[in-house]
């Protein structure tokens, strides 16, 4: 299956992919009103340290912790093995925030759980990849 | 082959799927207590408090088990005949079996305890049938008084508020969630859960009732009309007890989920496994664990090969917006070292013993806690890297840029 992958030798640090994520999840179409004056809660990190830049999102495992400790069967996993998170069932116990290995898990104001879907919700092209002005998160099969 | 599992939860489903996963054709039978397709158990709280809806709590989908060609038998199990491999049912149904699996869960605990036949409304709180009857019973002028102050009193305290005009909780124990916190994380839970209208009575707790009122151990009474008691469980391990199975406190398993009768398998709360934070065994009833244990069960039943050799207790709970983690082992026993971060409404406590983190206890801040749980589950060697680093700011830098290529660039 495609999933984001990053370079990291290429990521610049400049935090673009957390607004593209930001934006492309909001629903809503202009821009500035989905981020102005707004705290942003992206389904997608960037860890600095030092000169070390690089993007964390969900790695889509192929055995997912998050799904075997998820107490309302709010996660699940996709015929494209895409971990997706059901709203309307989750009850934000954060058990997958407990699990995830990678600490790709993430809440909202409301508490509710927040993940990557590779866009599959909102037009299948990974935002983050779209804006990214070095390709350094790219969407595509894994390398063996 | 004929499987046979006795319980109908999280470790049962996972169990169907494991054995799916090897034999297509085998003959499945399920049979269970409960009247209800398997449900998440943990959901019983969140549907008293209207944040579950009733057809949102099941494991599976509707046609689950049609689809896996598994057949439901309502009927409780009350002997194993392990020579004629047969098992025998309340109603006095025999089912045999070439293969079993008990996932057979836990019942509450309840003392005997003087007046509590004097009662109108007395509830324990373990299954979706006591949400919908506790439902029923309460009404917006109901004083509820539940006795213990565990994961389940509170959970259910918490469903209750809105409902109801007042909570008590009473406990024994000095503090809450006292199996699982120490003295002064408790202290921060509590003073929380008052803030958001509970009322307790710790280091107390009801020596008899009469009618509605509780007296207390230290002699106080307290007036009420709804009755929950949640003092903790016990495995349903009976049966298999005495058709002379290896039991301590629950069922003894190894790595492959069998037991120390040949053809029976074990998953769930029902079971003590090895703790690889505790280097021996003991019962860890949590839904990863049922579900992975249930998973590896049905596999090695269906002549697979799978272990599962890195269970742990962890706990993860909020209460109106309070966030509570714990994981593995975090006894102050002497032989761990503590490792403490406190914020302004946030307290990290990190157990390091040999240089590997063995536990952890978060309270208000659990950012990316899994990095921890992973170091916990992984036995990693903490003197590798910048663990205090971590204890800050839990993210993946500590770790190096080979590990980061491995887990970002690649498939885990």
């Amino acid at each position: 299956m495609k999933r984001v992958y990053v370079n990291e030798e290429w990521c610049l640090g400049c935090h673009l992919c957390e607004y593209n994520c930001a934006y492309s999840n909001s629903g809503i179409k202009d821009m500035v009103k989905a981020l102005k004056g707004k705290t942003i809660t992206p389904r997608i990190h960037v860890e600095d340290g030092g000169k070390i830049h690089y993007a964390v999102s969900c790695r889509h495992c192929e055995d997912p912790l998050c799904i075997k400790g998820c107490i309302s069967g709010a996660l699940t996993k996709d015929e494209n093995g895409v971990v997706t998170i059901d709203h309307d069932k989750c009850v934000g116990c954060l058990t997958c925030m407990l699990l995830c290995p990678y600490g790709c898990i993430t809440t909202d104001e409301n508490e509710t759980v927040l993940k990557c879907e590779l866009c599959i919700k909102n037009g299948g092209i990974p935002a983050c990849v779209q804006g990214c002005p070095n390709r350094a998160i790219i969407f595509e099969e894994a390398e063996e | 082959m004929k499987y046979v599992i006795i319980g109908n939860g999280p470790a049962a489903v996972s169990c169907i799927d494991g054995i799916r996963s090897v034999d297509a054709e085998g003959s499945i039978t399920v049979v269970s207590k409960e009247a209800h397709p398997a449900y998440f158990r943990p959901l019983i709280s969140y549907y008293l408090e209207g944040k579950s809806k009733e057809d949102n709590i099941y494991c599976r989908p509707e046609n689950f088990y049609q689809k896996k060609h598994v057949e439901t038998v309502l009927g409780e199990a009350v002997a194993i005949d392990t020579n004629n491999k047969i098992v025998a049912l309340s109603g006095g149904e025999n089912i045999p079996y070439d293969r079993l699996c008990i996932c057979s869960g836990s019942s509450p605990f309840v003392p005997p305890m003087k007046g509590l036949d004097t009662l109108e409304k007395q509830f324990t709180f373990l299954t979706i049938d006591d949400s919908f009857a506790l439902e029923q019973a309460v009404d917006k002028d109901s004083r509820v008084l539940i006795i213990g102050a565990g994961l389940i009193g509170l959970k259910c305290a918490e469903g209750l508020r809105d409902r109801v005009k007042q909570v008590t909780v009473c406990d024994l124990a000095p503090r809450v969630l006292s199996s699982i916190l120490d003295d002064e994380c408790a202290a921060v839970v509590q003073e929380h859960l008052e803030s958001c209208g509970i009322t307790f009575a710790l280091a107390n707790t009801a020596d008899h009732f009469d009618g509605s009122t509780a007296y207390m151990k230290d002699g106080s009474e307290i007036e009420f009309d709804v009755l929950v008691l949640a003092l903790g469980v016990r495995p349903n391990i009976g049966f298999f007890k005495d058709a002379g199975g290896e039991c301590n406190r629950a069922i003894i398993v190894n790595n492959d989920m069998k037991t120390s009768i040949d053809g029976i398998f074990a998953a769930g709360d029902c079971v003590e496994q090895e703790d690889i934070t505790f280097g021996n065994k003991r019962i860890m009833a949590l839904l990863p664990n049922a579900n992975i244990g249930g998973y590896t069960a049905g596999v090695n039943m269906a002549g697979g090969e799978q272990q599962f050799d890195n269970a742990l207790p962890m706990n993860s709970i909020g209460f109106w917006g309070l966030h509570i983690m714990t994981a593995g082992t975090y006894a102050n026993d002497g032989n761990a070292q503590m490792i403490e971060e406190k914020g302004e409404k946030s307290i990290k406590r990190f157990f390091v013993k040999e240089n590997k983190l063995i536990g952890f206890i978060l309270i208000g801040d659990v950012k990316s806690a899994g990095i921890y749980t992973n170091l916990v589950r992984s036995q990693a060697d903490i003197s590798a890297f910048d663990f205090d680093a971590l204890i800050k700011n839990p993210n993946l830098l500590p770790f190096g840029e080979i590990y980061r290529r491995k887990t970002l660039r690649g498939v885990v």
